[in-house]
């Protein structure tokens, strides 16, 4: 059995295959391999969220989990949202609202708060769900308890709320 | 991180046995613990088996009025089940309380089960730890002990169990289900699934070599109040200091595992029977064996406080 095998995924749209060691990270497979340098490497633990995308529709944190095991998958990351003059709502409403000041978690919050939407949408419940049996609701008690993964050093975590909130009203 | 071999698994009889094969084999699952501790050369298997494969995602009722939840079932779809949300409110409590959206997207019913301790000195290869190193000495023991255990530890490792699941899972006598590498199947009471350190703190589980879980499975509901009070440094996304997992019946008796104090979900049964006199009396059966640190003594009130909490909500 060899240390490196190959994989084929499709990144925004595209499909690709890989060869890669073993211990590559689908955050090292996007930034190194496929040079989508959006995704960020923050903490490379899980612990920051900088590197988050989305999944066949769920955000995870593409450090903490191996490129191989992603076979057939259909992943979308930043780059994948929206561009320059085509702005996905959620970016938009960052800009607007000055989500952000140094940028780098930026991808990761946006990619985050994409997903967070679909999870309310969805009925995912969250720490901060009062009723399990009801339907969840989008407040800003919601948000910031969903976007607790997404750490944001330089603190624009109460414009970063308001994006999501306007994000949320325009997209109903 | 050390190299190592992959395969994607066809079949649970076949993973057993691979694993049973090398014992410097691991199966992975969600990944989000085995990779980081992988990365610091914490664990360091030789073959990687994916067990993602498996078919073991679903959460199935069973004709006897149980409900079976597959070992991949990730923590999000399991805290989201309309089942889980009606009847075992209390473990889709405790799964919300954990990690964070990401991490629960992918962890895994089976991996959180696993999933190691957060004891600093586990994490610092620097330093002697019993569990990462047998025998090498127990750092917390005179360290920074504020995070651990004040129950059932021992002289060579005071680490907690990090979880939130599995201590909704030991108040409601949940049941693991494995296969072992030569085929037989287990079904081992969650009380028993977790060990005390000991003398062997790097032994965590009554699992052996190659055995893997296909389930767990959730006795029939039994009603009553579902409470997961989590106590930690931050609002969201931490580690429990303290958690209180209970159901409380009208009448007010019921049925109480805490988390954040031991190797294991602590549950005392004894305990229980005084829970209709209040947190005060049950706390003091619980805790009656308590060993704290000068650190984590405060762990010995919080309980009793968040258990007199939980009390109080279920009084409403």
């Amino acid at each position: 059995m060899s240390y490196s095998s190959q994989v084929s995924f499709t990144i925004n749209g595209e499909s690709r295959v890989l060869d890669v060691d073993n211990r590559t990270t689908l955050l090292d497979a996007l930034r190194e391999h496929l040079h989508l340098t959006g995704t960020k490497k923050g903490c490379d633990h899980g612990q920051c969220g900088a590197c988050t995308v989305i999944i066949d529709g769920r955000r995870v944190n593409s450090c903490l989990t191996l490129a191989v095991m992603h076979e057939g998958d259909a992943i979308t990351t930043i780059e994948g949202l929206g561009k320059p003059g085509d702005l996905h709502p959620m970016q938009a409403a960052f800009v607007k609202h000055d989500g952000f000041q140094c940028g780098y978690c930026t991808p990761g919050q946006i990619c985050s708060s994409v997903a967070v939407l679909e999870e309310i949408k969805a009925n995912i419940p969250s720490h901060v769900t009062a009723d399990l049996t009801a339907a969840t609701t989008v407040t800003e008690v919601e948000i910031r308890e969903r976007m607790s993964g997404n750490l944001c050093r330089c603190g624009a975590y109460s414009n970063i709320v308001e994006a999501i909130v306007e994000a949320a009203g325009t997209r109903a | 991180m050390r190299a190592f071999t992959y395969e994607r698994a066809a079949s649970v009889e076949s993973a057993a046995k691979s694993a049973a094969a090398n014992d410097k084999a691991k199966f992975i699952a969600g990944g989000t613990n085995l990779l980081d501790l992988m990365k610091l050369e914490i664990e360091t298997p030789t073959h990687l088996i994916d067990v993602n494969g498996l078919g073991l995602d679903t959460i199935e009722p069973t004709s006897d009025g149980r409900l079976r939840i597959g070992a991949m079932v990730r923590n999000t779809d399991l805290a989201s089940n309309e089942t889980v949300r009606r009847d075992y409110g209390l473990l889709s409590r405790a799964l919300v309380a954990g990690a964070s959206g990401q991490l629960r997207n992918k962890a895994t019913t089976a991996g959180n089960l696993l999933q190691r301790t957060r004891c600093p000195y586990f994490y610092d290869t620097n330093q002697p730890c019993n569990k990462r190193q047998p025998g090498s000495g127990c750092s917390a023991l005179g360290g920074f002990s504020r995070q651990h255990a004040v129950l059932g530890s021992s002289e060579a490792c005071i680490a907690t169990y990090p979880g939130d699941m599995a201590i909704a899972m030991r108040a409601l006598d949940a049941v693991v289900e494995t296969v072992k590498p030569e085929g037989a199947t287990r079904s081992i009471p969650i009380a028993e699934f977790h060990r005390l350190p000991g003398d062997t703190p790097q032994i965590e589980t009554a699992l052996e070599a190659g055995e893997i879980i296909t389930a767990v499975t959730l006795p029939a509901p039994i009603g009553g109040q579902h409470i997961y009070r989590k106590v930690r440094d931050r609002a969201s996304y931490a580690f429990a200091l303290v958690s209180v997992a209970a159901v409380i019946q009208p009448d007010g008796s019921g049925r109480v595992a805490v988390g954040g104090v031991a190797h294991k979900p602590w549950r005392v049964e004894a305990a229980e029977a005084e829970l209709p006199k209040g947190a005060k009396a049950a706390a003091s059966i619980l805790l009656a064996d308590a060993r704290p640190t000068d650190q984590n003594r405060f762990k010995v009130d919080l309980v009793e406080r968040t258990l007199g909490a939980v009390l109080r909500e279920a009084r409403g």
